[in-house]
C-alpha cells in the first residue's frame, strides 16, 4: 500500500485543485446546455422529416438524444489536449523535478491526469443529469430529455465501461503529453487533436449514424472506446457479446496505449533537453 | 494621425510579428482550415442518411454553413483583442495604460492582434461556398454578390457585437466568460443549418434576442430567391443583416456603460 501513496496523494490534490473552478464548470455547463440543445434538435430535424429512413436508422431519435446528452455531460473524459501541467512544466523546465522524484513519472502522470479529468467530470455531468435528465421531464418535454439505461444489467455494463473510457482517455492524454515533451510545444499538437476526437468519439454525431461502409471501421478504432461504446451498451444498442466485444476493444486499445506510452516516455525523457531556468 | 492609418499600423506590426515565423503561421492556419472543414463530414453523414429535410438539401446548407463560417473568420480576425480582454487586460491592470493613450480604447483593442491563423476558418468556408455553388448550379448575378457582401457585413458586426459583449462582462468577471462560446462558437453552428430545423422558442430567441438568423437564415433565403416558409415577408429578408448592425451598437453602448464602471484590478 505504501508503494501506492505517492500516487493516491496527486490524484487527491490534483483533483481537489480542480473543484475549485465552480466558475468554469458553470460556463462550461452553459456551453454544453446549448450545444446539446442544438444538436438535439437538429437531430429531431433530421429524423422526424424522413419517417422510412429514421426506421431504418441503426439507433432510434430517442436513443440519440440520450447520447447527444451523454456525449454533453461527458465531455471532460475526451481526450482533447495534454495535460495543461505537463505543458507548462516543458516551458518552464519543472520538468525537470518530475525527473528527480522517486516514483515512475508515466504512472505519476497517470494518476494526475485522472484526477484532472475527473474532477471536472463530476459537477458537469451532475448538472447535466438535473438539466436533462430530471428538469425537462418536469416541464413536459419528456421526448426530449436524457433517458436513463435501458436495463439494469445495461446499466451495470455501463458503469463498467464508462470506467474503461476514462482509463483509456487517460492513455491518449498520456500519449499527447510525451509527444508534448518531446515537440517542446503544445499548441501544434492540441489543434490536431481537437477534429479528430469531435469527430472519431462520436461527439459531434453518433458514430452509427455514419454511412454504413464506415461503421465497422469506426467501431474498432480507438477513440470509440472513450465515448460511443458506451454510449451504446447505456441505451441497450450494443447487448451481450457485441457489448463484451466493445469493452474488450477498449481494455486492448489502453494496454497497447499504455504499453506504448511508457516504452516512449522511457525514450523520450532519456534524452530531455530541459528549458528555463 | 487618423484612426484608419494608425489601425493600418497596428496591422502592418501585427502581421510582421506573425511572418517572423512563416511556417508557424501557415501550419496554424492550415489547422484552423482543417478542424473547421471537419463539421461539414457529420452533416453530410447526416443528409446521407436521412436524405433532404424540410425542403432544404444539403447544397443549400452548405450555402448556409460557408456564409456563416466566412462571416464569423471575420470577426474573429479583427476582434482578437476583444475575446482576450479579461484574461490580458483587466486582469493583469494593463486595460489602465489604454485609457492613459490619447486614443479610444475600442481601437487599442481591435488592433491589438490580427491572427493570420483565421484566414483557415474564411479558406475552408469560400471553399464549400464554390462547392455549393456548383452543386445548385447557382448563378452568381451581382446583385446576389452584392447580397451575399451586405450579408457577410452584417455577420462580421454581430459576431464582433458578441466579442464585444464577452469583454464589457469581464469588467465584472474579470476572466474571459467561456459561457461566451457557447454564443459564438455555438453560434457558428446553430446558423449552419435553417433555422426551420429549430423549436419555435429558440427561432424566437435568435431573431429577436441574439438575432442570429436575421445574419445566416434570412438573407440566404434572399441570394437563393426563396420565401421565407416560416412566413417572413419577402421585403424584410434582403434588410435583415441591418439587425447585425444594430446588435453591434448597443454592444458599444454597453461597453462605453463598462468602461465608466470600470476599477482597475492592476497594482
Amino acid at each position: 500500500m505504501d508503494a501506492l501513496r505517492p500516487y493516491i496523494a496527486a490524484f487527491n490534490s490534483r483533483f481537489l485543485l480542480m473543484m475549485q473552478y465552480r466558475a468554469a464548470a458553470l460556463a462550461g455547463f452553459f456551453t454544453q446546455c446549448w450545444f446539446g440543445a442544438v444538436h438535439v434538435m437538429v437531430l429531431a430535424a433530421f429524423y422526424l422529416g424522413a419517417p422510412e429512413a429514421a426506421a431504418a436508422s441503426p439507433i432510434t431519435l430517442s436513443q440519440a438524444v440520450t447520447y447527444t446528452w451523454l456525449a454533453q455531460g461527458l465531455l471532460a473524459v475526451m481526450p482533447w489536449n495534454g495535460d495543461p501541467e505537463v505543458a507548462a512544466g516543458v516551458r518552464t523546465g519543472s520538468i525537470s523535478y518530475d525527473r528527480l522524484r522517486p516514483v515512475d513519472a508515466y504512472a505519476l502522470w497517470y494518476v494526475r491526469a485522472a484526477g484532472w479529468m475527473t474532477a471536472r467530470l463530476v459537477p458537469r455531468v451532475a448538472l447535466m443529469i438535473l438539466a436533462a435528465g430530471i428538469a425537462l421531464p418536469l416541464i413536459g418535454q419528456g421526448q426530449w430529455a436524457w433517458q436513463p439505461p435501458s436495463s439494469l444489467s445495461a446499466a451495470l455494463l455501463f458503469a463498467l465501461s464508462e470506467t474503461l473510457a476514462i482509463a483509456l482517455a487517460c492513455a491518449i492524454v498520456m500519449l499527447i503529453n510525451i509527444i508534448v515533451v518531446a515537440t517542446l510545444n503544445a499548441r501544434g499538437i492540441n489543434i490536431l487533436m481537437q477534429p479528430i476526437v469531435i469527430i472519431f468519439t462520436g461527439n459531434l454525431l453518433p458514430l452509427a449514424l455514419y454511412p454504413d461502409v464506415v461503421r465497422v471501421a469506426l467501431f474498432l478504432q480507438p477513440f470509440a472506446g472513450t465515448l460511443d461504446i458506451p454510449n451504446r451498451i447505456y441505451f441497450g444498442n450494443l447487448t451481450g457479446q457485441m457489448a463484451w466485444a466493445g469493452i474488450g476493444l477498449q481494455i486492448f486499445w489502453t494496454v497497447l496505449f499504455i504499453v506504448l506510452g511508457r516504452f516512449w516516455l522511457g525514450r523520450v525523457m532519456s534524452r530531455l533537453e530541459v528549458q528555463g531556468g | 494621425m487618423n484612426a484608419l492609418s494608425l489601425l493600418g499600423r497596428y496591422f502592418g506590426a501585427s502581421m510582421r510579428s506573425q511572418m517572423q515565423y512563416p511556417a508557424s503561421a501557415m501550419m496554424l492556419t492550415l489547422a484552423q482550415l482543417a478542424s473547421t472543414a471537419i463539421e461539414i463530414v457529420s452533416i453530410w453523414a447526416l443528409f446521407d442518411r436521412f436524405g433532404a429535410v424540410k425542403g432544404w438539401a444539403f447544397g443549400e446548407v452548405m450555402f448556409f454553413y460557408a456564409l456563416i463560417g466566412i462571416s464569423f473568420s471575420f470577426a474573429d480576425f479583427l476582434t482578437r483583442g476583444f475575446d482576450v480582454f479579461g484574461s490580458d487586460f483587466v486582469r493583469t491592470g494593463a486595460f489602465d495604460r489604454l485609457l492613459l493613450r490619447p486614443r479610444s480604447a475600442a481601437l487599442q483593442l481591435v488592433g491589438h492582434d490580427f491572427r493570420i491563423s483565421r484566414f483557415g476558418r474564411f479558406f475552408q468556408a469560400s471553399i464549400i461556398l464554390a462547392i455549393a455553388t456548383g452543386t445548385l448550379g447557382f448563378v452568381w448575378t451581382p446583385q446576389a454578390i452584392l447580397l451575399a457582401l451586405w450579408t457577410i457585413a452584417g455577420g462580421v458586426a454581430f459576431f464582433g457585437a458578441l466579442f464585444v459583449l464577452q469583454a464589457v462582462m469581464a469588467f465584472w468577471t474579470v476572466e474571459s466568460l467561456e459561457a461566451v462560446n457557447a454564443l459564438t462558437y455555438g453560434g457558428v453552428y446553430a446558423g449552419q443549418f435553417p433555422i426551420s430545423f429549430y423549436a419555435r422558442w429558440f427561432r424566437t430567441f435568435l431573431i429577436f434576442i441574439v438575432p442570429l438568423a436575421c445574419v445566416s437564415y434570412f438573407p440566404v433565403l434572399a441570394i437563393l430567391g426563396r420565401s421565407d416558409p416560416l412566413g417572413a415577408p419577402d421585403w424584410f429578408l434582403p434588410l435583415a443583416p441591418a439587425a447585425g448592425f444594430l446588435f453591434l451598437a448597443l454592444a458599444f453602448l454597453a461597453w462605453r456603460f463598462g468602461v465608466s464602471k470600470y476599477t482597475s484590478t492592476g497594482s
